[in-house]
């Protein structure tokens, strides 16, 4: 692989652009590998590359069905935050979000990572006291998070109305060090790191049935035939229940639609991420201009890639009260993402029954923050067979002994 | 836009007069079950890409509960039902299965 640096332009733009290699390899399936992961998403392509770097795992080969990072990677709205009140979440979003302030150095890749800072903001008074809960929390976990009240709101996003008669802004969580990233080019640095490492990236490549003996998987039928391998890493996001009863065991993850939107392009003017958790609404400024906007989930299973038309109503109706001057923002684009939601609304990095079989689902809502920490801790499982620190806790096997990690209560909503 | 007929009023309502309730017909466990048990009630969900049964309350109408089959890959609706029941009635299973020639049932 050829390092992309200043001097790499400087050559490339003497000779017409002509000697760019393409970034990853589109390899034909071998026989077998030492670990193959299902899902060529963030998480999966993140999976491969810490096996790769931290353990010096390189015969691996990554399947998707459709093409890379074109599920959640490529729908959410590239939120990056580690303010979460359960010490396990707070320690695996931190370690991702400390990733991401290196990732593009680490992967040669800009993946634009902005830390603009972010607000969560409290409208009502409980929200009030559960963030002055959060901040003390993140205090205790190392994670710097402070407790800001509404002129300082104000004069951080100077487009939002604190007054609201519904929902008036009480003050919020404000951490300094989120912000947003560009979601495609994680995927895409990701995926060019383990092409260069030798790794095989097969897209277009369904995996239909998972292989097993005496407890152990040997190999995965798919679209392009029967691959072998050693172990086995299931990171798919909605559609992971089906893949698990490929493999011979039930989840406890429901599948939902989650929306996006974007407006038309404006000006500069908001330079921070506001979330307003009360009334489901989330707003940042892309760079290209865009207000970026997410919701809430549909109430009901689905795997559809579409939502209902009511919610990205309601949560335009409350954004608009919080920042009049988008009433009048014409909204270009609206898309769905299918998210795997557990009981908790925590992930799970976990064993299953099958002895070399792992799994990483579960990210729900917010799995894009937590790309980086998530394949670093699935690595970590899959090359040593025993979860490290990071992912012990996200076990599948919590909900039966009552350990959850509730970050539903936490955050009261979707998050 | 969903649109599910309550089979206790009549009235087509569509998806802001409804309220959905996740998974029907699941078998409760009380006091005295086992872990695996309590566990598969509280939380192990089919989850289903295609048929699936699920509760609804009719919240902005008459307020009662009742029970729809719809297909969560096409968002297709097969009717709904009274939720005095433990299983769809033959009635939606045919319909279903005319629908669906490949549909494996309930598991």
């Amino acid at each position: 692989m050829k390092r992309y640096s200043v001097f790499a332009i400087a050559r490339e733009a003497l000779r017409y652009h002509q000697g760019w290699e393409k970034a990853w390899r589109a390899p034909a399936p071998k026989p077998a590998y030492d670990a193959i992961i299902i899902g060529a998403g963030g998480h999966g392509l993140a999976t491969a590359y810490y096996l790769g770097k931290n353990y010096g795992i390189t015969n691996v080969a990554i399947l998707e069905k459709g093409w890379l990072g074109g599920g959640n990677t490529g729908r959410n709205t590239t939120i990056i935050r580690s303010n979460y009140l359960q010490d396990p979440s707070a320690a695996i979003y931190n370690k991702a979000l400390s990733l991401y302030e290196d990732l593009s150095q680490d992967l040669n890749y800009n993946v634009m990572f902005s830390p603009r800072g972010l607000l969560m903001l409290a409208q009502t008074h409980h929200e009030v006291r559960g963030y002055l809960r959060t901040v003390h929390a993140n205090n205790l976990q190392g994670v710097k998070t402070e407790w800001i009240g509404p002129e300082k709101v104000k004069e951080l996003v100077p487009i939002i109305n604190i007054d609201g008669p519904r929902y008036p802004v009480l003050g919020a969580l404000y951490q300094a060090r989120g912000g947003t990233a560009r979601h495609d080019a994680v995927a895409w640095g990701y995926a060019r790191a383990c092409s260069a490492m030798g790794m095989d990236i097969i897209q277009q490549c369904e995996v239909t049935g998972v292989r097993s003996e005496n407890g152990q998987v040997t190999g995965v039928e798919t679209t392009k035939g029967f691959i072998g391998t050693r172990k086995l890493g299931i990171v798919v996001a909605g559609h992971s229940g089906q893949v698990a009863d490929m493999a011979g065991f039930r989840l406890p993850v429901e599948s939902l639609a989650l929306q996006a939107l974007v407006s038309e392009p404006i000006k500069p003017c908001m330079d921070v991420v506001v979330m307003a958790n009360t009334v489901h609404g989330y707003m940042s400024q892309s760079d290209k201009g865009e207000m970026v906007i997410g919701g809430g989930t549909d109430g009901f299973n689905n795997f559809t890639q579409r939502g209902s038309f009511h919610h990205i109503e309601e949560t335009l109706r409350a954004l608009v009260e919080t920042f009049p001057m988008i009433s009048r923002l014409k909204m270009l684009r609206q898309w769905g993402g299918i998210v795997d939601m557990t009981g908790d609304r925590s992930p799970i990095i976990s064993k299953t029954p099958l002895g070399n079989c792992f799994i990483n689902c579960g990210w729900g809502t917010g799995g894009f923050k937590a790309i980086p920490g998530s394949g670093w801790a699935m690595a970590e499982l899959m090359a040593k067979g025993e979860p490290g620190p990071l992912a012990a806790e996200f076990n599948m096997w919590r909900f039966r002994e009552g350990q959850f990690i509730d970050e539903s209560v936490a955050a009261g909503v979707a998050h | 836009m969903l649109i599910l007929e309550c089979p206790y009023c009549g009235v087509k309502a569509e998806e802001t007069e409804l309220s959905p309730g996740g998974e029907a017909h699941l078998k409760r466990f009380g006091p005295g079950s086992t872990g695996e048990e309590f566990e598969a009630y509280m939380f192990a969900r089919k989850n289903p890409k295609g048929v699936h049964f699920e509760r609804w309350r009719h919240a902005y109408g008459c307020g009662k509960w009742f029970l729809a089959a719809r297909c969560t890959a096409t968002l297709e609706v097969f009717g709904t039902y009274s939720a005095q029941t433990t299983e769809p009635p033959a009635e939606i299973v045919e319909k279903i299965k005319a629908k669906r020639p490949d549909w494996k049932g309930t598991k």
